[in-house]
C-alpha cells in the first residue's frame, strides 16, 4: 500500500538544510526532501510498497533528536529542523554503503554503486581488520587475520521464470512486501533466522515450485540489487548480452482480461525481454500477475499460418 | 484457510495434541481454534491477525512435544491459526529455543551460559563435563543466574523446563540497605525477613498477611489521577534501563481513547542482571497486584506478562499469582470491585535478547519475528496490536506498591534529588559475595563492592548495564551510582548489573565475548547493527589475536561504533559498541597485563576522552530535561 494518503488540507512548514519547505500534513521527511531539490539515496524505500525503514541510508539528522531519523518513514512536523548533508548523516550513510559492500555482491545494483562513489564508501577497509598499512593480513593479525564474513550462497535456479542470487541480497525486505501485505497477499516468503544469518526464505527453503510462490514476479520487480531475476535477463547476462542502453519500454495494455493493467515491455534486439508496469499506474501500483508478468512468449511465436481448407489435395 | 498454501507435510497424531492442548488452556486463547460456526467464515487477513498471537505458545508446544519444529507440526499450527508457513518458519528461525532441523537424540537440552562471568566461573569445562556425561548441551547467552554462576537451563524435551539450580535450594544472596524501617521504600526488606521457602510465601494468604492488597487499595481509594500524581511526585523512572519517567508513561496512555495494554517486560536477557527472576520468584503477587494498580489506572482492560522462557520457576510462580488473583477477585469482570474488567495473560519468550526491547516484545508477543519497530509512534499511542500500551519492568511495578504504600514524600527520603529511591544491583564476578543488593541511588560504587565482601583480588575493571553498559576502571569507584552522576560521566546504570573483574581475568577475552553477544543477538533487521556487530566482532577477535589495536583498527571501530549508534533503528545497535569503546579507551585490549593497561590508559585518556565526554554530556543534558519534566 501506499503511505497514508497526505492531507491535502493542511500545509506544514519545515526546514531542510537551511531552506523553508511547505509540504502537506502527513507526507515524509523524504518526500518533503524531493519537493525540496534535495536528492535522498534509498534502498529499502520505493513508491508502491510500505516504508520498512530498514536500511537506513536515507537518515538524516533532525534537530532535538537523540539519533538520526529515517527520512523514508518519518512524517513531517511543522518546525521540524532538518539537516541531509551534515558530517553524521554522511558518515552514517557512508557506513551503510560500505557495510553493504564489504558482505555483498552489489555488482549489479548501479544505483547503490552511485552513491557510494558519492558518499565515499570504501568497503575494502574491512578486508584485512587486523593490517596496519593496508595490506591484507600484515602485521598486526599476521596469519590470524580474519576475513570479513560475507553473504555467500549459491544460485537457486529452480525454474524458467526468476533466479535468486541472496549473495546480492540487502534484506531490504521489499520482496517479502510485494510478495505479502502490500502487494500479492501470497506470503510465500518471509525473513528466516537471525542477525547476519538472516536470509528470504520459503518454509524450510522448500524449491519455489513446491512453494505457495504464484509466480507473480512482484518481488523481482521491486529488487534493488539483482538478487531476484528475471530468468531472460540472467541468461542473457550469463552470455554478456545484456545491454540496456539497446532497450526500448513500450507502454501498453495487457490483453489477458479485461482488468486493464499496464505494461512496459522491454524489449532488446526484437525481442521482449522483461515486463514491467508503471509503479505510479493507479490499476497496478506497479504489480502484475503471472500472466501479465511472464505471459508474453506467443508474442515470439512463429506466424500463425492457417491451415489450408483446400482437402481436394489430399 | 484457503488462501494459504501447505506443503502436504502432516502432524503426528502427538503434535496435533500438544498444540491443541497449548492453545486451549491459554486464557484468551480457550476455544480460539473452534469457536467458528460452521456457517460463519472468518478467512484471510481478519482470521490471521486475530489468532496470530497464538503462534508463540503453539511453537513452544512443538518444540517440548518433538524436540524441533517439524515441517508437519509447522503446518498444523500454521492452518490451525491462520498464518502462512514461511512466516511462521521466520518466526521459529528467529529464536534460540527452537530449531527447525531434526534432533539427533530424544533428550532434553542443557543450554549453558558462556558470556563473561560463567565463563570466569567455569561455563566451559561445565559444558565439556555435560558432554562426557552423555546431554545434550546447548552454549548459549546469559540466562539470568550470574550470581550463581555457572549457570545451567534445561529445555525439557516431553518434560517441564528447569533450572538445577532451583533444585539444590536457595543459593541466592539478597541484601539490602534501606531496610532499617518500614517507612522507608524497601523492594526487598519482607523478602530478606522471611527468607527463602519453598514458593509457601507465594500465596495469597501469606502474601495479605504481611499487608499485600494495600496498593490496590490505595489506588481504589485515590483514583486514577491522583496515583498518577503521586508516582510522578516520588520522581520513579523505569528500572528497565532507559530510565523513562513512569508517571508521563501511564498519563499519556491513561489520556489515549480507546482500548489499552499493561505489559510487565520480564524478558530480562541483559548479560549480569538476575534481579527480575528472583522478584518474579519471591514476590509474584506484588507484581499482579502493580499490573492490576497501573490497568486500573489506565483504564486497560487486559495486561501481559512477556517472561523470558529460560526462567521456568518464575513462570510457575508467577502463573500460581495470576490464578489465586483471579480466585481473589482481584481479577476479572470486576477487577479488585473497581467496576472495571482487567485480567492477565502470560507469554513466555523463546530466547531472544532484542525482545527485551519494547517494541521488539511487541512484536514477539504479537506472532511475529521479534524485530524492533521504529520509534515515534511510541507504544503509549501505537503499543501492543497497535494500541496504547504501559510497559514496565518488575522493579518498575514493585516501587509503585512502595510508593502508594509509604507515599511520595517517604520515598523520596532516600536516594538522590535526580533519582529518588533505591535501585537494584545485581553483582556479579569477582566479589565476595555475589547476589541481588538493594542500595539508595547515589551510593558510591566502591561502597557497593564493599558491601558485597569486596574486590577478590587487585580490581581491574567494572562493568556497569551489562553488555549495553561500559567499563569504568579502579578510579571510578567513589562514582555515586545515580542516574544523573552515570550519565555525566559518561557511563550507566542500565537495569543495574555490576560485573567485576580482577586482574586475573582475561580481559580481551571478555571483551570479545560481548562483542560476539551482539552478533549473535542483533535481529539482523537494520544494516547498521547486522553487519556493524559482524565487523565489530571481527575487529576485536583480531585485536585480541595481534595484542592490541593499531591507529587505523581504533579509527574504523569508532567508525563502527559512531554508525550504530546513530543509525540503528532500537538501542540494541545504539549500545552494541558501548562497552567496547569504553573497554578501548581504559586500554583493556591491549595485550599487556590488565592492570598495568589501565594505569597507562588512564594516564593517556583525559585529553581525548574529554572530547567524547563532550558527546555524551550533551546526550545527558536531553534527558535530564526530560526527568524534570516529571517531577
Amino acid at each position: 500500500m501506499n503511505p497514508a494518503e497526505p492531507n491535502t488540507q493542511t500545509a506544514v512548514t519545515l526546514s531542510i538544510d537551511g531552506r523553508e519547505v511547505t509540504v502537506p500534513e502527513g507526507q515524509t521527511i523524504l518526500a518533503a526532501c524531493t519537493a525540496a531539490g534535495v536528492e535522498t539515496p534509498t534502498i529499502c524505500w520505493a513508491p508502491n510498497l510500505t516504508p520498512v525503514n530498514v536500511c537506513r541510508v536515507c537518515v538524516v539528522e533532525l534537530e532535538g533528536s537523540r539519533t538520526l531519523v529515517p527520512a523514508c518513514s518519518r512524517p513531517v512536523e511543522a518546525g521540524m529542523q532538518i539537516s541531509t548533508d551534515s558530517e553524521r548523516v554522511r558518515h552514517s550513510r557512508r557506513m551503510v554503503l560500505e557495510f553493504l559492500g564489504s558482505a555483498n555482491d552489489l555488482s549489479q545494483a548501479s544505483e547503490i554503486a552511485d552513491w557510494s562513489r558519492h558518499y565515499g564508501a570504501d568497503p575494502a577497509r574491512y578486508d584485512a581488520p587486523c593490517s596496519d598499512d593496508g595490506s591484507p593480513g600484515s602485521t598486526a593479525g599476521g596469519e590470524a587475520g580474519l576475513e570479513p564474513e560475507r553473504v555467500d550462497e549459491p544460485v537457486r535456479i529452480q525454474d524458467d521464470l526468476y533466479i535468486r542470487a541472496y549473495d546480492r541480497c540487502v534484506l531490504c525486505y521489499k520482496c517479502v512486501e510485494a510478495c505479502g501485505d502490500d502487494a500479492q497477499h501470497t506470503f510465500a516468503i518471509a525473513v528466516a533466522g537471525r542477525g547476519f544469518d538472516a536470509r528470504i526464505r520459503t518454509e524450510y527453503d522448500t524449491e519455489l515450485p513446491e512453494s505457495a510462490c504464484v509466480y507473480c514476479g512482484n518481488c523481482v520487480a521491486v529488487c534493488p540489487t539483482g538478487a531476484l531475476q528475471f530468468r531472460t535477463e540472467f541468461d542473457l547476462r550469463a552470455v554478456g548480452e545484456w545491454r540496456p542502453d539497446d532497450q526500448t519500454v513500450t507502454r501498453t495494455v495487457c490483453s489477458y482480461c479485461g482488468v486493464g493493467c499496464n505494461l512496459e515491455l522491454h524489449v532488446q534486439d526484437e525481442r521482449i525481454v522483461k515486463v514491467t508496469s508503471p509503479a505510479d499506474h493507479s490499476v497496478t501500483n506497479g504489480h502484475l500477475c503471472i500472466k501479465g508478468r511472464f505471459g508474453w512468449e506467443y508474442v515470439h511465436a512463429p506466424a500463425f499460418e492457417p491451415p489450408s481448407t483446400d482437402t481436394a489435395e489430399r | 484457510m484457503a488462501d494459504l498454501h501447505f506443503s502436504d507435510a502432516e502432524p503426528t497424531a502427538s503434535e496435533r495434541q500438544a498444540v491443541l492442548a497449548a492453545l486451549s488452556v491459554n486464557g484468551a486463547g480457550d476455544g480460539a481454534v473452534v469457536v467458528d460456526h460452521p456457517r460463519v467464515v472468518r478467512g484471510g487477513t481478519r482470521r490471521r491477525k486475530q489468532l496470530r498471537h497464538l503462534l508463540l505458545p503453539a511453537l513452544h508446544a512443538l518444540q517440548r512435544e518433538a524436540g524441533w519444529i517439524s515441517p508437519g507440526g509447522l503446518n498444523f499450527v500454521g492452518r490451525t491459526l491462520g498464518v502462512p508457513p514461511a512466516e511462521a518458519y521466520g518466526v521459529a528461525t528467529f529464536y534460540e529455543m527452537f530449531r527447525t532441523d531434526s534432533p539427533s537424540h530424544e533428550l532434553s537440552v542443557r543450554h549453558v551460559c558462556v558470556d563473561p562471568i560463567c565463563a570466569l566461573a567455569g561455563a566451559a569445562p561445565l559444558a565439556e563435563h555435560l558432554r562426557s556425561q552423555g546431554h545434550a548441551v546447548h552454549e548459549g547467552p546469559c540466562l539470568g543466574q550470574c550470581e550463581r554462576a555457572p549457570a545451567v537451563f534445561i529445555q525439557g524435551r516431553r518434560e517441564p523446563d528447569r533450572v538445577p539450580a532451583d533444585d539444590s535450594g536457595p543459593d541466592s544472596l539478597l541484601v539490602s540497605v534501606t531496610a532499617s524501617t518500614p517507612e522507608s521504600p524497601s523492594l526487598l526488606r519482607q523478602m530478606i525477613e522471611r527468607g527463602f521457602d519453598n514458593g509457601e510465601s507465594t500465596s495469597m494468604e501469606a502474601y495479605r498477611q504481611r499487608g499485600g492488597g494495600a496498593a490496590l487499595d490505595a489506588a481504589l481509594r485515590l483514583g486514577p489521577d491522583d496515583v498518577i500524581a503521586q508516582v510522578s511526585a516520588a520522581g520513579l523512572s523505569g528500572r528497565g534501563g532507559a530510565a523513562f519517567p513512569t508517571g508521563i508513561k501511564w498519563r499519556a496512555v491513561a489520556d489515549g481513547n480507546g482500548p489499552c495494554h499493561v505489559v510487565a517486560n520480564i524478558d530480562e536477557s541483559e548479560p549480569g542482571t538476575f534481579k527480575d527472576r528472583l522478584l518474579c520468584e519471591l514476590e509474584p503477587l506484588a507484581i499482579i497486584e502493580s499490573m492490576a494498580v497501573a490497568g486500573l489506572v489506565v483504564g486497560a482492560q487486559q495486561g501481559w506478562i512477556y517472561i523470558r522462557g529460560e526462567y521456568p520457576l518464575a513462570t510457575q510462580r508467577l502463573r500460581g499469582a495470576i490464578a489465586q488473583a483471579r480466585s481473589a477477585g482481584w481479577l476479572g469482570d470486576d477487577a479488585a470491585g473497581s467496576g472495571q474488567q482487567f485480567d492477565i495473560e502470560l507469554r513466555r519468550g523463546a530466547g531472544a535478547y532484542i525482545c527485551g526491547e519494547e517494541t521488539a516484545l511487541f512484536n514477539s508477543l504479537e506472532g511475529f519475528r521479534g524485530e524492533p519497530r521504529n520509534k515515534p509512534p511510541f507504544p503509549t499511542t501505537h503499543g501492543l496490536f497497535g494500541q496504547p500500551t504501559v510497559v514496565n519492568n518488575p522493579e518498575t511495578l514493585l516501587n509503585v506498591n512502595e510508593i502508594l504504600r509509604i507515599g511520595p514524600e517517604a520515598y523520596r527520603s532516600v536516594g538522590t534529588e535526580g533519582s529518588p529511591g533505591t535501585k537494584l544491583f545485581c553483582l556479579s564476578g569477582h566479589v565476595g559475595r555475589p547476589g541481588l543488593y538493594e542500595a539508595p541511588f547515589g551510593t558510591p560504587l566502591g561502597e557497593l563492592l564493599e558491601l558485597a565482601g569486596g574486590v577478590q583480588g587487585t580490581l581491574a575493571a567494572v562493568l556497569l548495564g551489562g553488555a549495553a553498559g561500559s567499563f569504568v576502571g579502579p578510579d571510578a569507584l567513589a562514582l555515586p551510582l545515580s542516574l544523573e552522576d552515570t550519565r555525566a560521566a559518561g557511563t550507566t546504570l542500565g537495569s543495574g548489573p555490576v560485573m567485576v573483574f580482577n586482574d586475573s581475568a582475561d580481559m580481551s577475552g571478555v571483551i570479545e565475548r560481548l562483542a560476539k553477544f551482539f552478533r549473535d543477538e542483533s535481529c539482523g533487521q537494520c544494516v547498521p547493527c547486522r553487519v556493524g556487530t559482524v565487523r565489530q566482532h571481527e575487529l576485536v577477535t583480531s585485536i585480541r589475536r595481534a595484542g592490541g589495536p593499531t591507529e587505523p583498527q581504533r579509527e574504523l571501530l569508532g567508525d563502527i561504533a559512531d554508525a550504530m549508534g546513530d543509525a540503528s533503528i532500537c538501542g540494541l545497535g545504539h549500545t552494541a559498541a558501548s562497552a567496547v569503546m569504553s573497554a578501548m579507551r581504559l586500554g583493556l585490549l591491549e595485550a599487556e597485563p590488565a592492570g598495568e593497561a589501565v594505569a597507562r590508559a588512564a594516564r593517556e585518556r583525559s585529553e581525548q576522552e574529554r572530547e567524547e565526554m563532550g558527546g555524551t554530556a550533551r546526550v545527558a543534558q536531553q534527558r535530564d530535561s526530560l526527568g524534570d519534566s516529571a517531577s
